[in-house]
This record gives structure tokens, C-alpha cells and sequence, in this order.
């Protein structure tokens, strides 16, 4: 599969304290594709996803080691802005966390803190982005309503409408169905889909049947390991490694 | 982008102003009661009470004030412990059933932390007359044990809820009463913690002043009786203060400086006491 | 399982042969019960106290209310008991300046203190400031009339009134105000601290992904989440400063007149009370008036501190 790289890891090991959560990690996460990262629970799989926006700074007592290079930047160079390298990246939880405002002001967040006033601009882009996470139908009516009001499946809809109003380049879902009944989850993935063509999408799950139905290239993690990485077909029908083998199977789980 | 930078900036600055500033106004505090108290100490402050014309600069010194709050505080804890161990234990063991009781003593307690202390003096005082007796340390116990029982209630609540589930079913599995279960397991699990919360409830009662205004009176010598007033810290530190005497307001600086170490000793066991408990809670 | 003498279960599935046996097991459940309705007793006790006082308080009133009426008790301005004469307004007024003066003190402070341990400080200097900051409120409040004596009102008098024009004696709105700032300041900073570190970390991370600086983030999404809790921690060291009693008696100078600037002396509700109890017995009406004012000060302390409390339960079973 030919690909060309948006994100280079390189060697990336990540200390919580004196554990070691991600072990020296190399990969290339290609463009414009589905990225399914797999694993069981604990694994530091979150943890990957979160370093790539580098909201583990968040955390006390973070060491990083290693580089993550996103157009040609070291995204951990003390002399980058955090705040441009999140630009970059919208980031879908995995429980749906409306900010505390109105469904309007939650997509418009991004973009008023980015400086835009306009609100002939604004109104335009709240609405652009709500139609691409296809919940422009159901809410255009009550746009001045608290967020926390709509149904969960819708909320996370709108964090994805609003993660992506900010016009990132790549999507980052931390096992963002997990909380959704299956058919608000069909549709974040449907969306996930429709997207494909814009943004280079990484997908933190522990649902294998998920994976297999949305990626493009899968990134199987172990224990803060990296064992196996590749394009979806190949890793499915011919894994290479024991492991691998075996979590497919769901022997290891 | 810039123009995020500068309030970021500015609002920090006046965060850690604010911050140094509080902790400055602490500094200050202690430091001029130490100040002015210290170089008015010596040892017969704290051994003798005082003797004729001592509030107009003869000689003595607070020990009357000393005992008497002791007593009352530690008097006023023991009544209060006499209450608040029954009820947080039937809050936390015995009424699990009685979940509107339990949230209705959780907010009447919390509610009762409130109320100040003047109202506690004023209530007790009413009760007193009621019953035809004088101001007198008994008085000023059975007020400052109401003012300070919600306090001690407060505290032991939170560590005995911390107690888990598990170890209260593990002990009914062995065939233990609800009693001998809240007696052996919680209160062993939880002692430190509620240690803590005696100390504090016994550092609010002995710096009170406004509850044992009228509760205790005043009195120049040790107390012996329950039924006589009694002299208490604070108000010994109030009266001082307000003579024309630079010598006895210069004991008041003292007085204060003695209530203040009392506090601070106990602050300081309830800090070592919490550090012990909370290594063994797992989080 | 076995049953007791008393007609109970034991809760042991032991057989017992003898009949000793089985009396013991059930003496100690009878032990139990007995202690538990006791407890229950306590309990229920408790929880009746705050009505028991406001009975007890408004009992002793009546006389005074029987005698004027509600509105002239509130509202009059003239303090006259040697007369018979008991209009609150002075003193309720006196509470509110100084009260009021010392939350604009507080509070800010409060915000930016609490905020920046929440939000923006080491682990290490959050664990340092936390338990200093609650030391200042274990500080009885003599010790803080004796400070304000010794160091706020000759302030007043020797700079701070001088360099606005006017003259004070130093005992004024402004000493208790400052002293009663202080007072509350750890009750509010404590309580506000925790309702933002009940804000979920969840909605930090969406802002921050977002692009949002932490001060945004702070801004928008903390606070907006924190107010109801941080207003609820406000009105708690509102009712706090209002019910104070011996630090204001020390600074504030204790004259019956409403004060008309901050530099003029007040004479809180809790200081009247306390100054003039011993002699109340004395004149007709005295202690009928004064425990009215007492009755006045816990009806308005304990509406504002039951509805704060409400509030915090809220917040509270947001982080369950």
C-alpha cells in the first residue's frame, strides 16, 4: 500500500513517573486514511493518542522521550506553541463532554478563541460543520439551547462537529462509540467514513469488529508495545506476529 | 495570539499576588501576636492567677483563664463526643434503611456548622435562666459541646463514610451485631480520623468567646466547681485588652500568644495524625 | 437458621445445642437493637436542634413582638431601651457595611487564590498553601480583634483616613470589614478550590484540544462550570462574616448610629447582643428585644447557609 506519511513517531517512550506506559514506539502514520489503533484496555493506546496532541502534558510528572514529527515539526520542541500543534488535531473523546454553553456557542469555541468575530462567518461555519457531523437537521431549530439537553449520540456528534471546526488536519477518536447505543454509533462511524477524504483519522478501540469495518491501517499496541502495524487486509488475514494471532482471535483480549 | 499571551500573563501575575498576599496577612498575623506577646511572657503568666489588682497592673498571671478554658474545651469535647459518635455511627452502620433520616441529619449538621456562635451563647444563656441557674462552667460546657458537637459530627462523617462497604460486610458475614461491628471494625478503621476531628472540635471550643460570654462568666481563681463561673482564655484576652493599663494590655498580647500556640500545637497534631491515616487508605 | 428466643433470626446457620447458647447470641443482638434505638434517638435529636432553637428563640421574643409591631422593630433608626424605645436599623445596617464590604475585599482574592491552586499550581505548592490557608481559619477570633487593634485601626487613623480627607477614629466599617475579610477568606477559598476540582478533567481536555490557552480554558469552561459552587462558597463566608461576633465587637467601633461612610463606626447585630446581655435583665423589654435580634440574625444566616448548602450537594454528587 502506498501511502504518503502525515505523522513520522519516532522512537517515543512516554514515563508516567517511573513506569514506562509507551516503549520506544516507531511508525508512520500514513495521510488521508483510517488508523485503528488496537489493543486491550491499559495498554497505552490512549495514551498514544494523547501525546500526539500533547495533551499528556496535562498530566504531573510526564517524561517523553523520542520524536513525533508532523509536517516537517517536532511537535515536542520546546520552542513549538502547544496551542498551534492542537489546532492541528481535533480530539473526540470517548464519553461526550459538551462544553458548558449553548450547541451555537460549543461549535463556534474553537474558532471565537482562534479570534474570529464575525459573526456572519460564524454562523456559516456552525452550520457547515454541524452538517458534516450530520446533526444540522435535527438541532438548526435550537441552536440557543444548553448542550448537555440533546441525546448523548447527538452530544457526541457535536463534539465532532465542534473538533472539527477549527479545521484540523487529523481527527483523533479516543474510543469515541464505547458510551453509544448501536445506532448513534453507526452513525459517528458513518461519518468517520464520509471524512475520510479530508482528514488523516486515528481511532483509539477495543471493539475488533469495529476495526475491521473502518480502517485503512491498523496499529496493534501490547502493553505500552508496539507488536504489529500494517494495512488493514494484510494485518487481518496475514498477521505475522504470535500475538497478533492470537488477539484476532480473541484469545487474548 | 499575542493578546492571549498578555491576559494569560497578567491574569497569572495576579493569581500568585493573591495568593502571596493571603499567605503574607497569615505571616503578619502570627508574627505581631508573637511579637508583641512574647517579650510579654515569663513564667508567672502561666502559673498564677490572678491577684488583687491584677487588671490594674499588680501581679498574677492567666492561669485562672488556662485551666478554666482546658476544662471547658475538654469538657465541652467529651459531651460532644457523647453525641456525635452515636450519630454518625447510626448515620454510617445502624440506619441504612432511612435514607431521608440519614440526608436530613446530613443537612441539619451541615446547616448547624453555620450558626454562630453568639446564637449558641444566647440559647444557652435562655436555657440557663430557664432552669434557674447561673452563669457557671457547667453552663459554658453544655453551650460550647452544642456549638461545637456539628464540627465534630462534620469531621468524624467524613472518615467514617470513607470506611468501604466491604469491611462492614465482611464482618456481618462472620455473624457479628451491627454494634459490635461499629464498635470493633469502623471505629478501629477510622480512629485517627476521628481523633482529628475531636481536636478540631476542641480547637474551636477553646478559642470561643462569644458562646461563654454569658454561659460562663467570669472569675479570677482556678476553678474548682462546676457550678461556679470560670474564667476562660479568650475572654481573659478581651478584658485585658480593654483596661487603660499598657502592663495588662501587654499580658493580653500574651494571652494571646498562648491561645494562639495552643491552636497551632493542635493544628499541627491533627496535621501528623492525617498524614498517618490517609498512607494506610487506599485511593 | 436458628431462631432467637426473642422471636429474630440470629443470622447464624450454627446449630445450638443448648439453650444458654442460643440466649447469648440473642443478648447480643439485643445489645445492638437497644444500642441502635438509642442512636436513633440522638440522631433524630440532632436533627431537630436548629428548630428547637429557633422555637426557644422566638418564644423569648414575643413579649417584644406583642408590643411592636414587626416593621418598627426593622426599621426604625432610634435605640432608646432606657425608653422603650428598639428599632434594629443601625445595627442591621452596621452588619450589612461591614459584612458587604469585607465579601468585596474577599472575594476576588478568593477567586484568583483558588483558581490558581486548582488550576495552575505544582502539586507541591497546592499541598504547602492548602493547610496554611486552613490554619487562618482555625485562628480564634479574639486573636483577630487583638491584630485589628493592634495593627488595622491605627492604620485607619494614622494613614489610610488622612490620605482620603477625613477623619477616623480607626475603629470603623473599614477595620471590621478588613478583619472580617480575612476571616472568611479560607472558608471561601477551601470550598471554591474543591468545587473546581470537581469540574470533570473531560471538558479541560475538549477545550484544550481545542487550541484553547489554559487562561481560556480557565475562563470559559472552569469557571462556567464552577459558578454555582463558587456562589454557594460566597454566601457561606457571607453568613459566616455576618454572624461573627468577637473580632467586630474589638474594631468596629460599637455606636448606635447607621454608618454613612466606611470610615464611620458600625455596631453589628452580633456585637450589640453581646455588649449589652449582661444588663438586659434589668430594663423592661431588654432581653426580649435583644433575643429578637438574635432570632432576626439565625432566620437570615440559616436561609443563606441552607440554600448554599443545596447548592454544594449538587456539586458534590457531580463528582460521584
Amino acid at each position: 500500500m502506498e501511502f504518503k506519511t502525515h505523522i513520522s513517531v519516532q522512537n517515543l517512550s512516554v514515563f508516567y513517573g517511573s513506569e514506562e506506559v509507551l516503549k520506544d514506539i516507531s511508525i508512520e502514520i500514513p495521510d488521508k486514511k483510517i488508523i485503528m489503533i488496537i489493543g486491550p484496555s491499559g495498554c497505552g493506546k490512549t495514551t498514544l493518542l494523547k501525546s500526539f496532541n500533547r495533551l499528556i502534558d496535562m498530566r504531573d510528572g510526564v517524561r517523553v522521550s523520542g520524536r513525533v514529527m508532523v509536517d516537517g515539526e517536532n511537535i515536542f520542541d520546546s520552542k513549538i506553541e502547544v496551542t498551534h500543534i492542537r489546532k492541528k488535531m481535533g480530539l473526540l473523546s470517548q464519553n461526550p463532554c459538551p462544553l458548558p454553553m449553548s450547541i451555537y456557542d460549543n461549535v463556534a469555541y474553537g474558532p471565537r478563541i482562534h479570534g474570529l468575530k464575525d459573526k456572519k462567518r460564524l454562523d456559516r461555519i456552525v452550520e457547515h460543520y454541524l452538517r458534516e457531523a450530520s446533526l444540522w437537521d435535527e438541532v438548526k431549530d435550537r441552536l440557543g439551547e444548553p448542550a448537555s439537553r440533546v441525546s448523548i449520540g447527538q452530544q457526541q456528534r457535536l463534539c465532532l462537529a465542534r473538533g472539527l471546526a477549527v479545521e484540523p488536519e487529523i481527527i483523533l477518536a479516543d474510543e469515541p462509540t464505547s458510551a453509544l447505543d448501536p445506532k448513534s454509533s453507526r452513525r459517528i462511524e458513518k461519518s468517520f467514513l464520509g471524512l475520510k477524504d479530508k482528514y488523516t483519522t486515528i481511532i483509539v478501540t477495543h471493539i475488533l469488529r469495529q476495526a475491521r469495518r473502518l480502517a485503512d491501517y491498523v496499529v496493534f499496541l501490547y502493553c505500552g508495545e508496539l507488536i504489529e502495524h500494517g494495512p488493514a487486509e494484510e494485518f487481518f488475514e496475514n498477521p505475522k506476529e504470535e500475538l497478533t494471532k492470537e488477539y484476532t482471535k480473541g484469545v487474548i483480549s | 495570539m499575542d493578546k492571549r499571551r498578555v491576559e494569560e500573563g497578567l491574569f497569572k501575575g495576579l493569581m500568585i499576588l493573591s495568593t502571596v498576599l493571603i499567605l503574607s496577612v497569615l505571616g503578619l498575623m502570627l508574627g505581631t501576636v508573637v511579637l508583641k506577646g512574647l517579650p510579654a511572657m515569663n513564667i508567672a503568666m502561666i502559673t498564677q492567677a490572678p491577684k488583687g489588682g491584677y487588671y490594674l497592673g499588680k501581679e498574677g498571671g492567666i492561669l485562672n483563664a488556662i485551666i478554666g478554658s482546658l476544662y471547658l474545651a475538654g469538657g465541652a469535647s467529651f459531651l460532644s463526643i457523647l453525641i456525635s459518635v452515636p450519630v454518625v455511627l447510626y448515620l454510617n452502620v445502624f440506619g441504612e434503611k432511612q435514607t431521608r433520616l440519614i440526608s436530613f441529619t446530613r443537612f441539619s449538621l451541615d446547616v448547624l456548622w453555620g450558626v454562630p456562635s453568639i446564637v449558641y451563647g444566647a440559647f444557652g444563656f435562655t436555657i440557663l435562666i430557664t432552669l434557674g441557674l447561673r452563669a457557671s462552667l457547667l453552663g459554658g460546657i453544655i453551650t460550647v459541646g452544642l456549638l461545637i458537637m456539628p464540627i465534630m459530627s462534620r469531621g468524624m462523617d467524613e472518615v467514617v463514610r470513607m470506611v468501604p462497604r466491604e469491611l462492614l460486610e465482611a464482618s456481618y458475614a462472620l455473624g457479628a451485631t451491627k454494634l459490635e461491628t461499629a464498635l470493633k471494625v469502623v471505629v478501629r478503621q477510622a480512629l485517627p480520623g476521628i481523633l482529628t476531628a475531636v481536636l478540631i472540635a476542641f480547637g474551636r471550643g477553646i478559642g470561643d468567646a462569644a458562646s461563654v460570654i454569658f454561659t460562663t462568666g467570669f472569675s479570677d481563681y482556678v476553678p474548682r466547681s462546676l457550678f461556679r463561673p470560670a474564667a476562660t482564655l479568650p475572654l481573659a484576652i478581651f478584658f485585658q485588652l480593654g483596661t487603660p493599663f499598657p502592663e495588662v494590655q501587654d499580658r493580653a498580647y500574651a494571652s494571646a500568644f498562648v491561645l494562639t500556640v495552643i491552636i497551632l500545637l493542635i493544628s499541627i497534631i491533627c496535621r501528623v495524625l492525617t498524614h498517618r491515616f490517609t498512607r494506610h487508605v487506599m485511593r | 437458621m436458628t431462631v432467637g428466643t426473642h422471636g429474630r433470626r440470629t443470622g447464624s446457620s450454627v446449630e445450638c445445642a443448648t439453650e444458654k447458647c442460643s440466649n447469648m447470641k440473642s443478648r447480643r443482638q439485643l445489645k445492638s437493637i437497644i444500642a441502635g434505638r438509642i442512636m436513633l434517638c440522638v440522631t433524630i435529636g440532632c436533627g431537630l436542634l436548629v428548630f428547637v432553637m429557633i422555637v426557644g428563640l422566638y418564644q423569648r421574643s414575643r413579649p417584644i413582638l406583642a408590643t411592636k409591631p414587626l416593621g418598627e422593630l426593622l426599621f426604625s433608626s432610634s435605640w432608646r431601651p432606657l425608653q422603650g424605645e428598639f428599632g434594629f436599623l443601625p445595627f442591621i445596617l452596621g452588619s450589612l457595611w461591614v459584612t458587604i464590604l469585607a465579601l468585596l475585599i474577599a472575594v476576588p482574592l478568593c477567586l484568583l487564590t483558588s483558581v490558581y491552586l486548582s488550576e495552575y499550581a505544582h502539586r507541591y505548592v497546592r499541598e504547602c498553601t492548602k493547610p496554611l490557608i486552613d490554619l487562618l481559619a482555625g485562628i480564634p477570633s479574639v486573636v483577630y480583634g487583638v491584630w485589628g487593634v493592634l495593627v488595622i485601626v491605627p492604620l485607619i487613623k494614622d494613614r489610610i483616613a488622612p490620605f482620603f480627607g477625613t477623619y477616623s477614629a480607626g475603629y470603623s466599617v473599614l477595620a471590621g470589614g478588613i478583619v472580617l475579610a480575612i476571616m472568611v477568606i479560607p472558608v471561601i477559598t477551601h470550598v471554591s478550590a474543591e468545587v473546581f476540582r470537581s469540574v470533570p478533567d473531560d471538558v479541560r481536555e475538549a477545550s484544550l484540544s481545542l487550541g484553547a490557552t489554559k487562561w481560556q480554558t480557565t475562563k470559559h469552561v472552569v469557571l462556567r462550570k464552577g459558578m454555582p459552587g463558587v456562589i454557594a462558597a460566597v454566601v457561606l463566608g457571607l453568613s459566616r462574616a455576618f454572624g461573627e461576633t468577637m473580632a467586630v465587637l474589638m474594631v468596629a467601633g460599637n455606636v448606635a448610629k447607621s454608618p454613612t461612610s466606611i470610615f464611620d463606626p458600625a455596631y453589628p447585630l452580633p456585637a450589640l447582643i453581646a455588649n449589652n446581655y449582661g444588663e438586659m435583665l434589668s430594663v423592661p423589654l431588654y432581653d426580649s428585644a435583644l433575643l429578637f435580634g438574635c432570632l432576626v440574625l439565625l432566620i437570615v444566616v440559616l436561609s443563606f447557609n441552607a440554600a448554599a448548602r443545596v447548592v454544594l450537594l449538587r456539586v458534590q454528587r457531580r463528582i460521584q
